[in-house]
């Protein structure tokens, strides 16, 4: 088999899942795309893991062992990711990610408590860029 | 690499790959579908194909141990949790029309530009490249099976990353139950979550360690480049 099919298919599994990041709205959602990237990477680790102990005769087997890791690492991300959102969830009622702005830049709007916490941030930016 | 010259061509394709096209377009588009539709449950059911569908994928790979472990903690617990997810956030049943942000066409702007050039790189370094999966298959058949190899490397060459993934399981686990106990304190609903929360871990029995793989992908990087 072609090295390139397995590593296309990652590549494009990956940026359905950055889209899925980016777009989506809902907390749980972005945790989906978030387990389609890393299924992609998954993918590469083991396209390469078989090429890899022929062609340059590894004998660590290592892309299957850090498939295994990268499993296991995913299912701690998505237990604990979503007991995070069920707590901002509890705190605010909402799991929809841009109603979640406490630490965003004031803008003209209603949130004016977040003018007083914003101003000197903006400031140290200005200081900074100069 | 040596082999490069002899690979064949891509317009002669075996048996395997042509299957392994087939799932491809399958998983492909079952991840396009998740990460489009406007029903929430929906997605995390179409999440359930693209991630069958990569376990068939590593089953066409020889990795046969990984396709099952992908099959019982992604198919079987993640979408499990992610489904309790939707329910505990009181997720809405059917369409819902904010699904998607305001900043989906800059999304996937970012997305094509970014599979366009990560497609060219990877066809350019890898056009020439041919797996030997006969050979593969025949090597694992005579050392008991690609399990049986998979389990020695990993309790031979790995046992430190591996213990020390054990230990990182048991600190998400103690997180979670944190994380949960604290919205108890405040007053709502703790046994659901409770539940919930240490069951992602149980799965996760099987191992791991990140900086180790960071490490290792940049050596597979080298070798490709080679």
């Amino acid at each position: 088999m072609h090295l390139a099919y397995p590593a296309v298919l990652s590549v494009l599994l990956f940026c359905t899942g950055l889209y899925g990041v980016l777009a989506r709205r809902n907390a749980i959602l972005v945790l989906m795309s978030v387990e389609l990237m890393l299924n992609a990477v998954n993918l590469n680790l083991v396209a390469f893991d078989v090429w890899l102990s022929q062609a340059a005769r590894d004998t660590l087997h290592s892309g299957q062992a850090l498939t295994l890791f990268t499993i296991a690492i995913a299912a701690a991300e998505i237990g604990i990711g979503l007991a995070i959102v069920l707590a901002v969830y509890r705190a605010r009622g909402t799991s929809d990610i841009d109603k979640l702005r406490d630490t965003a830049e004031a803008r003209p709007g209603p949130e004016d408590d977040d003018t007083e916490t914003a101003a000197p941030a903006m400031a140290d930016k200005t200081e900074a860029a100069a | 690499m040596t082999l490069a010259a002899s690979s064949p061509g891509f317009l002669s394709p075996t048996g395997v790959e042509i299957a392994f096209l087939l799932v491809g377009v399958v998983t492909l588009g079952a991840a396009i579908v998740t990460v489009t539709t406007k029903q929430l449950v929906h997605a995390a059911l179409w999440l359930v194909v693209a991630l069958g569908g990569l376990a068939v994928e590593y089953l066409l790979l020889t990795a046969e141990f990984i396709a099952w472990v992908q099959v019982l903690i992604y198919v079987g617990s993640v979408v499990v949790l992610l489904l309790f997810g939707l329910m505990l956030t009181k997720a809405p049943i059917g369409r819902s029309p904010d699904a998607d942000s305001g900043n989906r066409w800059a999304a996937l702007t970012v997305a094509v530009a970014s599979a366009a050039t990560l497609i060219w790189v990877v066809v350019d370094a890898f056009r020439t490249t041919w797996i030997d999966l006969d050979a593969a298959t025949a090597a694992a058949a005579g050392s008991d099976g690609s399990t049986a190899v998979t389990g020695a490397s990993l309790f031979q060459s790995w046992v430190l990353p591996f213990e020390a993934l054990s230990v990182l399981l048991l600190a998400a686990l103690v997180g979670a139950i944190v994380l949960s106990r604290k919205a108890a304190a405040e007053g709502e609903r703790p046994p659901r979550s409770q539940d919930k929360a240490p069951s992602g871990k149980d799965k996760a029995e099987s191992d791991e360690i990140k900086a180790a793989s960071g490490k290792d992908e940049a050596a597979s990087g080298k070798e490709g480049a080679r």
